[in-house]
């Protein structure tokens, strides 16, 4: 098929002035949409009001489409259940025999947990919810993982709000529209979760890498505490993430990472939970340096820091210098080079 | 159906038809980003740079290159992409696709699919690396399946789309 001579008009003037300025027209939007690049890289907020906008817009088209969907990958995933019961009836009586393990030592380091904040008088912030609402839509044609939700400001959702499901922590509120909201998933290469691993308390720094799994990364130095089949859940550093949550179930050991997978699917999960930021604090440092939004992490400096950039921020609560040192010390050379 | 118009609206309805059915269906396949999947990892291509590379292919002479700027903002709002991502990636396949058309002056169905591919693969890597200067650290491993299947889809849209313009003008 040969194209059509339209790139060359003719002998007319008009027309090749006409095609040359199509050419500038085109060049400039391409440098204008390297500039708009540049500039969400630099605030990722840039654009929040024209993005919400769009998320309004498009989100009601997905939550009439998503009973449908719902059915139809309920409908793949009782093939595939279907197809592997033995494997997954022996896995899941693995599993079960664990999981009883776990809960037991759960309980146990409630317990403790309770005893010890208790001792040091770190006081429970309010974690009731925000609102529940229903993931309805994701940025599955992209790399990223983004997930919508049907909840937007006008439920009282906002920027840095932790997302849980009931299993467990599905991401961070990262854009807010009036009735609709965007989730970074965990599983984005740019989630940053502080997680502890349920067993022993070792602390650890969640990244998503983008394919579903997380990758855990010890902030110890010596060999690898993380097993297969290890539980981790938030740990509370940082401010953004209420303690506790489950995060992911460590499923590989590679080197010095363990290799997760979430214990809360967002495709999966009816209902996503809403919460409030555990510190408030956070919020503050976020507006200042939007930077570092990726990384929750940074605002668990010493509280002695955060004071006088966040003047609302209470006494300083952990009052023993000596208080999880091992956790607040070797973040940052983690955050300078997320891979 | 008869060749011919019949009537004034149906000349006009022919001519409707004719002018929107190609930026319709792009943007219908950006609208495609709204179902409601969450997968775990990126499989399933992106959908609307298949169609808007198949137009491009299949009709040169529909679109300037700068057509490329409306349609990529309105994928971008759609598909959360970062602002600007699409706008800049499909003007410049549409460059591209102009230089090569000039430089080429012919190609057929194997050349297409092969413009197609590394337009295709050139995206990915370039959306991978936006994504990178994002913050968001993943390996392109992570991409390759959903890059190797838009390579693989790229006939069937390309067909799709042929029949789609069989039905813009009827003859």
């Amino acid at each position: 098929m040969a194209p059509p001579s339209s790139r060359r008009p003719g002998f007319s003037r008009r027309a090749q002035y006409g095609l040359f300025i199509g050419y500038v027209v085109a060049v400039a939007g391409i440098l204008f949409a390297i500039l708009l690049l540049v500039i969400a890289a630099i605030d990722p907020r840039g654009f929040a009001a024209v993005r919400g906008a769009a998320l309004d817009a498009t989100a009601p088209i997905s939550r009439g489409a998503s009973a449908v969907g719902g059915f139809f990958s309920d409908l793949w995933s009782g093939i595939g259940h279907y197809w592997r019961a033995g494997s997954k009836n022996a896995e899941m009586s693995r599993e079960l025999a664990g999981a009883r393990r776990q809960l037991v030592r759960a309980q146990a380091l409630e317990f403790e947990n309770r005893r010890l904040r208790q001792l040091i008088g770190v006081a429970a912030e309010t974690q009731d919810e925000v609102t529940v609402a229903r993931i309805v839509g994701s940025t599955w044609t992209s790399g990223r993982r983004f997930a919508t939700l049907s909840a937007g400001t006008q439920s009282g959702v906002a920027v840095g709000q932790p997302v849980r499901a009931p299993e467990g922590l599905i991401g961070r509120i990262v854009e807010t529209g009036r009735w609709a909201s965007r989730v970074l998933l965990v599983t984005d290469g740019a989630s940053n979760v502080p997680v502890r691993l349920v067993r022993d308390g070792t602390p650890g720094l969640a990244v998503g890498r983008g394919d579903g799994t997380l990758a855990i990364r010890t902030l110890e130095i010596g060999p690898n505490r993380f097993r297969r089949g290890d539980l981790v859940v938030t740990s509370g550093i940082g401010g953004i993430f209420p303690p506790g949550i489950p995060v992911a179930q460590v499923i590989r050991i590679d080197d010095d990472l363990a290799i997760a997978r979430p214990v809360a699917d967002p495709g999966r999960s009816d209902f996503a939970i809403v919460q409030r930021i555990y510190q408030p604090a956070a919020t503050g440092e976020l507006e200042q340096s939007p930077e570092e939004q990726t990384a929750p992490v940074t605002v668990a400096e010493p509280p002695p820091a955060s004071g006088p950039t966040a003047p609302q921020t209470p006494a300083p609560r952990q009052q023993s210098p000596s208080y999880q040192p091992a956790l607040q010390r070797p973040q940052a050379p983690v955050r300078e080079q997320p891979r | 159906m008869s060749r011919i118009a019949g009537s004034t609206g149906e000349v006009a309805r022919r001519d409707m038809r004719r002018r929107f059915v190609p930026v319709g269906s792009t943007m219908a396949a950006s609208l495609l980003a709204l179902l409601p999947f969450v997968p775990a990892a990126p499989l399933v291509p992106e959908v609307a740079l298949l169609v808007v590379i198949a137009w491009r292919l299949l009709r040169p002479e529909i679109w300037p290159a700068h057509m490329a700027l409306g349609l990529g903002l309105f994928n971008d709002l759609v598909a959360g992409h970062p602002l600007g991502q699409s706008v800049a990636l499909w003007t410049m396949i549409f460059l591209t696709c102009d230089y090569v058309d000039s430089w080429l002056g012919f190609r057929d169905y194997w050349m297409d699919w092969l413009i197609a591919a590394a337009a295709i693969l050139l995206h990915a890597f370039a959306a991978w690396y936006i994504a990178v200067l994002m913050g968001s650290g993943i390996e392109f491993a992570v991409l390759a399946p959903q890059t190797i299947a838009g390579i693989l889809a790229y006939p069937f849209v390309a067909r799709l789309v042929l029949g789609l313009d069989r039905w813009r003008l009827p003859r």
